[in-house]
């Protein structure tokens, strides 16, 4: 699998030079968002406004007053938590083109309960005339860009940082979902990081016998229930989401929404953080421990269909793991 | 824009008004008026260079929030003049003045009477808490302490783009209990916004009562400096010391003027129900008809005459 190297800070300079209405700002985590390089050679288009994430959310909305298009940048986290009002008030009600763009969701962060964003999706797609968006792989890091850009109004990104997989080649479009298998004994729903982790569930699967049908999102809201309607009732057994984020309020919930207002009877797990907390931990014991790994897809699976497979954590291949020093990682926190 | 009257016609005007409404209503924010009447006259009759009102004089009712599909969503501050590059912008940061603010809008031409009729009432853009659809407004301020940021940014913008026209807060003293405005005050500091600048409403006064009662915010001049704005104090009521303290230059940062108002200006009987100014509601028909023989001898006007119960 190919590794991309800080695919944000390549696709993110490029868009941004060509745009003169687009702002780059940043609350004091200018490399942590792979924005360093972006602010050394194009320091015009900068703005640091330091650990002030309240007046950031206000001072975007005004710059979105002035017909500008400021890109903030920060980890999820700290764009909506603490400015939750700010948000709603000066960014979402008037419909500024503001970008937020969210790095370190879920657990991709060491950092503990502060640091990850495990509800962000749950929060701001309640929120009217919010957009928000998901990448999972290096190509929908380099698009969500563009993409994002293109959205009249306000809209929140999960981004990926530093050495992220290549698993598409197409980018991403807003509102289109990828269809990655078209099995019909089980639908699996994922989206960012959970997306590969389905990949590698799904050829043990595929090896025992057992038809996936895998959708990826990237676009979270507006949700396209009509379709996730239509492949739920072309598979057998039920649908697993996948997510990394709580299981109230984000994708898990979304599925079931779409598939109650609809009156498909199905049945559904979901994966992904069940009502608690996370802590501080690398990625891989982080999805493990909260079940959100390939493994405990395999084992929901197996739950819907009522069979084991056999699927051991040895037949699912060696787990990618991240070199702690690598140079393509950007710093820790 | 020809003023038709003089500043202090005008902040005479807004006391009547909001005092007429208040005692209309058994109910207002009758104090604000007080306090702001000169410093909203002031903005509105002089101190902006505003165009002409580009809405109706009779406020339309409210179609809608902002939306996609709400293709035609105004805000409220066509009443201030059209946006360009050339005149002010002005954000009133304490959305619980909107009475006042409106009672303004009437005095200097740009609302009609009747719009004041609308007030609160199911339907109207008139709101109560001044909302960003509502006459005068651009945005929602109503959660107090994001209007300087919002017009930091503005002013950012506006500035890159060469536009001459400043952005003007108008602002309350009760907003330096958030931490948001100095985050405001900093970040404009920090990146030379200088065609930004606020006048501050300092009744030291807020919705539980006496600032100094609440949360004593201390000396918030020697505060605004230490953040990096230029700051300029005036007596609230005396219109050439607040001329001159508004003509105070500030290059490279924001100003600040605050203006020391007394939250019963021109309605001393008032006093009477000291501290609990912020909204004013009459505890009875007895003192309702007090206080409207007593204010309206204050005001130098004709008691409003109230319908027989």
């Amino acid at each position: 699998m190919e590794m991309v190297n800080r695919p944000y800070a390549s696709a993110f300079e490029a868009y941004a030079t060509q745009h003169p209405e687009v702002l780059c700002l940043s609350a004091d985590l200018t490399s942590s968002c792979e924005i360093d390089g972006f602010r050394d050679r194009h320091p015009d288009q900068f703005l640091s406004l330091g650990m002030a994430e309240q007046n950031m959310l206000s001072f975007a909305g005004g710059l979105g007053l002035a017909g500008f298009r400021p890109f903030l940048h920060s980890f999820g986290v700290f764009l909506y938590r603490r400015p939750y009002d700010q948000l709603m008030a000066s960014v979402a009600y008037p419909r500024r083109k503001v970008r937020l763009m969210g790095f370190l969701p879920g657990v991709t962060t060491p950092g503990g309960m502060t640091h990850q964003a495990i509800e962000d999706i749950s929060v701001i797609r309640t929120i009217p005339n919010m957009t928000v968006l998901e990448a999972g792989d290096a190509t929908e890091v380099e698009s969500i860009v563009a993409e994002a850009d293109t959205v009249d109004g306000p809209v929140y990104c999960r981004i990926l940082r530093g050495a992220v997989p290549r698993l598409f080649t197409e980018p991403l479009r807003i509102g289109r979902m990828r269809v990655l298998s078209e099995g019909d004994d089980v639908l699996v729903v994922t989206a960012g990081i959970t997306t590969e982790e389905a990949i590698r569930a799904r050829g043990a699967l595929a090896r025992a016998g057992v038809s996936v049908r895998h959708l990826h999102l990237n676009t979270l809201k507006p949700f396209d229930a009509a379709q996730i309607v239509d492949h739920a009732a072309s598979v057998r057994h039920g649908v697993v989401t996948l997510e990394n984020h709580l299981i109230t309020g984000g994708i898990g919930s979304m599925v079931a929404e779409a598939l109650a207002e609809a009156g498909l009877p199905r049945r559904l797990i979901r994966l992904g953080l069940q009502d608690t907390y996370a802590h501080g931990g690398s990625r891989p014991y982080l999805m493990q421990h909260y079940g959100m790994d390939a493994l405990s897809l395999v084992r929901a699976v197996e739950r819907l269909t009522g069979k084991g497979t056999g699927i051991d954590e040895d037949a699912l291949g060696a787990v990618r793991i991240d070199a702690v020093h690598s140079l393509v990682k950007a710093e820790a926190l | 824009m020809r003023n038709e009257k003089t500043t202090e016609e005008v902040a005479r005007g807004i006391r009547a008004r909001v005092f007429e409404h208040t005692i209309r209503n058994n109910g207002g924010y009758l104090s604000q008026a007080c306090s702001a009447a000169e410093q909203l006259a002031f903005l509105y009759n002089e101190g902006l260079n505003l165009g002409p009102s580009t809405m109706p004089l009779v406020p339309p009712p409210f179609s809608g929030v902002p939306s996609a599909t709400n293709h035609d969503y105004v805000t409220g501050a066509g009443y201030n003049g059209p946006f360009d590059a050339v005149h002010d912008r002005l954000f009133i940061a304490p959305a619980h003045y909107a009475l006042v603010a409106y009672a303004c809008l009437i005095e200097v031409g740009r609302m009609a009477p009747e719009g004041l009729e609308m007030f609160n009432r199911d339907g109207s853009s008139v709101e109560m808490i001044g909302a960003e659809h509502s006459p005068g407004m651009e945005v929602h301020n109503g959660t107090l302490g994001i209007g300087l940021s919002t017009a930091a940014g503005l002013a950012f913008g506006r500035k890159r783009l060469g536009h001459t026209g400043r952005v003007c807060v108008f602002m309350s003293d009760g907003e330096v209990q958030e931490g948001q405005t100095w985050e405001a005050v900093q970040a404009a500091a920090h990146h030379e916004i200088d065609n930004l600048w606020a006048i501050m409403d300092v009744n030291r006064q807020q919705c539980d009562g006496a600032m100094d009662d609440v949360m004593t915010v201390g000396d918030i001049a020697t505060k605004f400096r230490d953040f990096g704005a230029v700051v300029a104090e005036c007596d609230a009521h005396d219109l050439p010391a607040m001329r001159a303290a508004a003509a105070t230059p500030h290059p490279g940062r924001p100003l600040i003027v605050l203006a020391h108002s007394r939250p019963t200006q021109g309605m001393e009987s008032l006093m009477s129900r000291f501290p609990r100014l912020h909204y004013v509601r009459f505890k009875s028909e007895e003192e309702r008809a007090r206080m409207n023989q007593d204010i309206a001898a204050e005001l130098g006007v004709a008691p409003v005459a109230l319908e027989a119960h």
